[in-house]
């Protein structure tokens, strides 16, 4: 080994960067050694895509000192990150829909990279670390899946010496999470550093080498997360153990909800078309359904919420009532509630305050009267939201934006449960909420099945469906795979069937113009 | 024969006006801002296009002076909606307002002044070429480069990297500022090159096709270029056909009354709004159409701290 | 040092209300410039424009006069702003509200039933309602951009106007000026006040600024109005129908502005003309914005608004300055009003050089 071998890549020392409202990070420390694969570890607001955002350039630190392969350097733009070596694969894609790969890849290269040859070179490159690409295709035909491997062949081509990855496997079925796996090891083994941010313990233990993690914005440890169990790391991470909720076997009772061969057309050019869906959610039982996003789920739930209407009525039956042809105020009226995924801006209006907030969806609770608004009675309903499901807010008439997003899930969880649904159907309930408040909402919706409604859950995480789900159903390519009772099954076998394996092969409708489908 | 290329040339010299404004605002929207203020740049573009000329007694100088009208007031739009991200639909508005306003104001005392207007482009010999001569280069200068903006625009937008650029900022400003671009100074750029269009558009009308000041002279050409780029569902060439349609339509009560048709003027000068209308609802009906050609952040502020 | 915007946790309400006033002094400031560069003397030009107008209580009348059709379009208009749908066209459609009342002045001509004026009220807010439709019906329907139509519109409104004060409803006795008759005095509104022109029509204008305020605050229509401004996507998840919100609206601005136009040419004209609004369309745009989409705002913002308009003819007469400022004035005031708007949501924060390069090795 010579010496630049144990320069380390990238230090960190004594990073400070606070906002208005909060400290991000506070005096934060990292060394990331040539061909490590290190993990930023932290939950949900613990200041780890600020810590990122740094290091490629697209936040400056108040004070602290970056130092790459020895020599201090300030990182003013992402341009010049890469230039540096540091790529970045972001969580939410910074790609450009209607762009084909080719050029979203020369968008991020130096001009004298992305001449005339670069879609040989992506082919070169896609190929040796198995992420297949056709250069011109158009990203908004790709599935998400797809979508990341751009991201990640369009690092590679800059030969980068750190390759940043946000949450990479949100994205990923259980067998595509082991593909990529193996393409950062590989990475990792050329030299190649990575630093890796998640949440997820058991990815972390599987992959990385070293771990810091994050807490509230400080270091709160650094260890080999091989030699560690997901017990000790949860403690690192949020200071005490992991919440389990409470969990009894379901009693279900009657079909509550009844989907029949559901058919529907993408009203979205970028959109999924819903295939023949047909599902049952009985009185007293959680039914989840998994699969990765990009897959039908949008255009389920706008099914479902009446945000898009059917044309045959009896398609969507509520307790025997037909429920097709209703809008979402009519369904909400018939006993439907729903937890939508997007909480700013489609679950609560971000300028409003709470109490307005309320209203939105509670208002048939005796909070109208003749037309008119029952002030009183609506700030009442929020204040009892508030209390009920321990949200953190300075009260009914602080703006929803101002809530922190698990705060504000909690809030809208509560708004919905309180109007004594029926049947509640709930996008990513848990999605970029803290640990605890997604531990708080999970239980609120088995404690509403045990009161004896039906709830349905869409979701990515795995675990969480798991968790709280009796029977679990598959969303891949605006199909839907059967439900099969939680026991009977396991991840891999659901991970299977969300690359679409029950699908039977020669059903699909020609896919000229692609959705958004398959890994 | 004759009568035709006498068409043609009318039908260009009136639908020129809005191709200036229409492809300038097909740029900046293609960088995802929304200017409605079109109207505005175009008139103020007329008036300090005329009162150049007319003080300086060289029309080009108008011309030039016209252009830098347009840009500057679109600074003031850019100021207000990109740096101080304002709702861009009302900001375009005041910019239009404010337009209308201030060319009222400063053109007061050159409502009757006369000028020497831009003369056509007669190139002897060519010009006098039987059946196309007339045709083809009997124009005024402005025609010509109207034409040559066109294909550049069209090179620039599909053929260069910086309209590569251009176009993902229109896209996705967010990934555009994550991959390190300077999303701000593009959408500067888009702003300040559609209203120098919008203001060579304006001065010519009041240099070429029209040569005279009077308030509001514009009536209503800033608003059908934007329709026009609808209408156009943001393709260079599409903004010129349409464009030129629209010099046709215009030309319906000239035509109508050098034919003795009898009917009340009105009825003739309502067509280009009514078409305008027309034109739009056929257009957009077709939602997928649209959103596969709008870019995407279109009217959205864009605030790179949030 | 630079200067940076940072988002503020929760929009400043103060900010809000300062911002109209912000801009009013700024526009003041500005013609303070302007008079001083055109050779006057600015405090006595600025004396001229904005305190002569109110001297007196004909001027008050005046002012409340010019300031009703301003009101009227503006909180129409701002129902509809709140909840995104921009219908630009209430000149257009104050137009056709004049088009549709004058046309019942002129249909019961010999009537002197006390029932006309009411008739052409109504007539004047169904007009405007029925332009302010084809938006409505283009938005809804096609997915045509209201903005462009409702403005396309207004040349149209104008046009048809043009054309029936030359022909149809032209005045046989008016020595062939495009004009209409004069209307009796059943279709006139009734005067207010003695010793000015101000008549009901100003009441009118007061009854709809606090039916607007009932509605965006007190009812849930209005409210959900709100949230499809701020959130569609929220609105769509609860259930609010877009289409009704573009609908409502379209309509309530569109008859709003047709009862002004009604009002004008039934109050200060008395008759049908060529033109019958000097802009009072667009000024109400500038107005819905300056008094914060509030109908309260709206009330004071419109009495801004008429005293640019008295002042510019002030100016014209007293100072030869061209009555165009008014206009330029108009302008300025709105681009000065969002430009201060940015303290809503954002403050200004002071960023010092970075510390890490001082730290240097």
């Amino acid at each position: 080994m010579n010496d630049a071998a144990v320069t380390p890549r990238l230090q960190l020392t004594g990073i400070t960067k606070a906002y208005p409202a909060v400290i991000a990070n506070q005096d934060v420390n990292l060394t990331v050694m040539p061909g490590e694969i290190h993990a930023v570890l932290g939950e949900n607001g613990a200041g780890k895509s600020t810590l990122m955002k740094i290091i490629y350039g697209a936040v400056a630190p108040d004070t602290g000192i970056i130092a790459w392969e020895g020599t201090q350097v300030a990182i003013a733009n992402p341009a010049r990150a890469r230039k540096l070596g540091i790529g970045m694969v972001f969580q939410h894609f910074s790609l450009f829909e209607t762009l084909t790969v080719a050029d979203n890849i020369a968008l991020a290269l130096e001009r004298d990279r992305s001449g005339a040859d670069l879609p040989a070179r992506i082919r070169e490159v896609s190929a040796r670390y198995g992420l297949p690409l056709d250069p011109d295709r158009h990203v908004h035909t790709m599935s998400v899946g797809e979508r990341q491997r751009v991201e990640i062949v369009r690092c590679l081509l800059q030969d980068p010496r750190l390759l940043i990855m946000d949450e990479p496997t949100s994205v990923l079925t259980p067998q595509a999470v082991e593909k990529l796996f193996e393409t950062l090891r590989r990475l990792a083994a050329e030299g190649c550093s990575i630093l890796y941010i998640s949440h997820k313990l058991d990815e972390i233990r599987a992959l990385c080498h070293k771990a810091t993690v994050l807490r509230g914005g400080k270091v709160t440890g650094t260890c080999d997360p091989r030699q560690e169990s997901s017990t000790s790391l949860a403690r690192m991470m949020i200071g005490s153990d992991l919440p389990h909720p409470q969990h009894r076997a379901a009693q279900a009772g009657a079909d509550a909800l009844v989907v029949r061969e559901l058919s529907l057309p993408a009203d979205d050019p970028f959109g999924t078309p819903l295939t023949n869906i047909s599902l049952s959610v009985r009185i007293g039982e959680i039914v989840g359904i998994a699969g990765v996003s990009g897959n039908g789920q949008k255009e389920l739930m706008a099914a479902l919420s009446g945000e898009r209407r059917i044309d045959d009525a009896t398609q969507i039956t509520l307790l025997g009532k037909a429920a097709g042809h209703l809008d979402a105020a009519q369904r909400r009226s018939l006993g439907f509630a729903f937890v939508p995924e997007e909480r700013l801006g489609r679950g609560a209006v971000p300028e409003m305050s709470l109490a307005d907030n309320a209203l939105l969806t509670a208002h048939r609770q005796q909070l109208v009267h003749h037309g008119f608004v029952r002030q009183d009675a609506v700030r009442a309903y929020a204040v009892d939201t508030i209390r009920d499901y321990g949200v953190k807010a300075g009260g009914p008439d602080t703006a929803a934006r101002s809530l922190s997003g698990g705060n504000l899930q909690k809030y809208i969880v509560g708004r919905e449960i309180r109007q004594h649904p029926t049947m509640m159907i709930a996008a990513q309930p848990t999605w970029g909420v803290d640990v605890g408040a997604a531990a708080q909402i999970r239980q609120a919706l088995i404690d509403l099945r045990d009161r004896g409604v039906a709830v349905l859950v869409v979701s990515e995480e795995l675990d969480e469906l798991f968790e709280i789900c009796d029977r679990l159903a598959v969303i891949a390519r605006g199909r839907l795979s059967e439900a099969k009772p939680v026991r009977d099954t396991n991840a891999a076998e659901i991970g299977l069937l969300m690359s679409g394996s029950f699908i039977a092969p020669g059903t699909e409708a020609e896919r000229t113009f692609s959705p958004a489908g398959m890994i | 024969m004759d009568h035709l290329a006498q068409l043609l040339i009318l039908t260009l010299a009136a639908g020129t006006p809005l191709v200036f404004a229409a492809l300038g605002e097909l740029v900046t929207e293609k960088s995802g801002v929304l200017n409605l203020g079109v109207e505005g740049m175009m008139l103020v573009g007329a008036v300090v296009a005329f009162i150049v000329a007319a003080t300086t007694k060289s029309p080009w100088l108008g011309v030039l002076a016209g252009m830098l009208a347009g840009a500057a007031l679109s600074l003031v739009f850019a100021f207000v909606a990109l740096s101080l991200q304002a709702n861009q639909v009302a900001s375009g508005l005041a910019l239009s307002l404010f337009g209308i306003g201030l060319s009222a104001f400063i053109g007061l005392e050159y409502v009757s002044v006369v000028i020497e207007p831009i003369r056509p482009w007669v190139l002897p010999g060519l010009t006098d070429l039987p059946v196309v001569g007339a045709m083809l280069f009997g124009h005024s200068p402005l025609v010509y480069l109207s034409l040559a903006l066109f294909g550049l625009i069209q090179w620039f937008l599909f053929h260069s990297r910086a309209g590569l650029i251009l176009r993902a900022v229109g896209e996705s400003p967010q990934s555009a500022h994550a991959i390190g671009y300077p999303v701000m100074r593009i959408r500067y750029l888009a702003v300040m090159f559609g209203g120098a269009c919008a203001g060579i558009g304006g001065a010519y009308l009041s240099l070429v096709y029209n040569p005279s000041w009077t308030e509001g002279m514009t009536a209503g050409r800033g608003w059908i270029a934007l329709a026009l780029v609808v209408f156009a569902t943001w393709k260079p060439w599409r903004v010129l056909a349409g464009a030129y349609l629209f010099g046709g339509v215009t030309l319906a009560q000239f035509q109508a009354q050098g034919m003795g048709v009898d009917i009340p003027s009105q009825y003739l000068s309502m067509l280009p709004y009514i078409a305008t209308i027309l034109v739009l609802a056929f257009i957009s009906r077709d939602a997928t159409t649209i959103k596969l050609n709008a870019p995407a952040s279109l009217g959205k502020s864009f605030h790179p701290y949030s | 040092m630079r200067f940076r915007l940072e988002p503020r946790p929760e929009p400043s309400r103060l900010a809000g209300w300062l911002s109209p006033v912000v801009a009013t002094i700024a526009v003041l400031a500005i013609g303070f410039v302007l008079f001083s560069a055109m050779g006057k003397n600015p405090w006595h030009a600025l004396y001229v424009f904005f305190i002569e107008p109110v001297d007196t209580l004909y001027d008050v009348g005046e002012l409340l006069l010019k300031a009703s059709p301003i009101m009227l379009c503006a909180v129409g208009l701002a129902i509809g702003y709140r909840a995104n749908v921009w219908n630009i066209g209430a000149e257009g459609q104050l137009i056709m509200g004049a088009i549709f009342g004058g046309g019942v002045a002129l249909a019961f001509h010999d009537s002197t039933s006390p029932l006309v004026l009411p008739l052409m009220l109504v007539a004047g807010l169904l007009g405007g309602m029925a332009w302010a439709a084809i938006p409505a019906f283009l938005r809804t329907r096609f997915n045509a951009n209201e903005i462009l139509v409702s403005l396309m519109l207004v040349y149209v409104a104008a046009f048809i106007l043009s054309l029936l004060v030359h022909d149809a409803w032209r005045d046989p006795e008016g020595f062939n000026f495009p004009q209409s008759k004069m209307f009796t005095d059943v279709a006139l509104l009734p005067n207010m006040v003695a010793e000015t022109r101000l008549n009901v029509g100003f009441l009118l204008a007061l009854a709809a600024v606090a039916l607007g305020w009932v509605f965006m605050r007190k009812s849930l229509v209005g409210y959900q109005m709100r949230v499809a401004g701020l959130a569609p996507a929220a609105a769509n998840y609860a259930g609010i129908s877009a289409r009704r919100t573009v609908w409502l609206g379209m309509l309530i601005g569109g008859g709003c502005a047709g009862l002004a136009g009604v009002g004008e040419v039934a109050g200060p004209i008395g008759q049908l003309l060529p033109i019958v609004s000097p802009g009072y369309g667009f000024a109400a745009i500038i107005v819905a914005f300056v008094g914060r989409l509030h109908p309260v705002g709206i009330f004071f913002a419109s009495l801004l608004m008429s005293l640019l308009y008295l002042g510019g003819e002030a100016a014209q007469m007293q100072l030869a300055l061209p009555s165009s400022v008014t206009g330029l004035f108009q302008g300025t005031l709105l681009l000065f009003l969002l430009a201060a708007d940015v303290f809503i949501n954002f403050r200004l924060r002071v960023i010092y050089p970075a510390v890490t390069p001082a730290k240097a090795v």
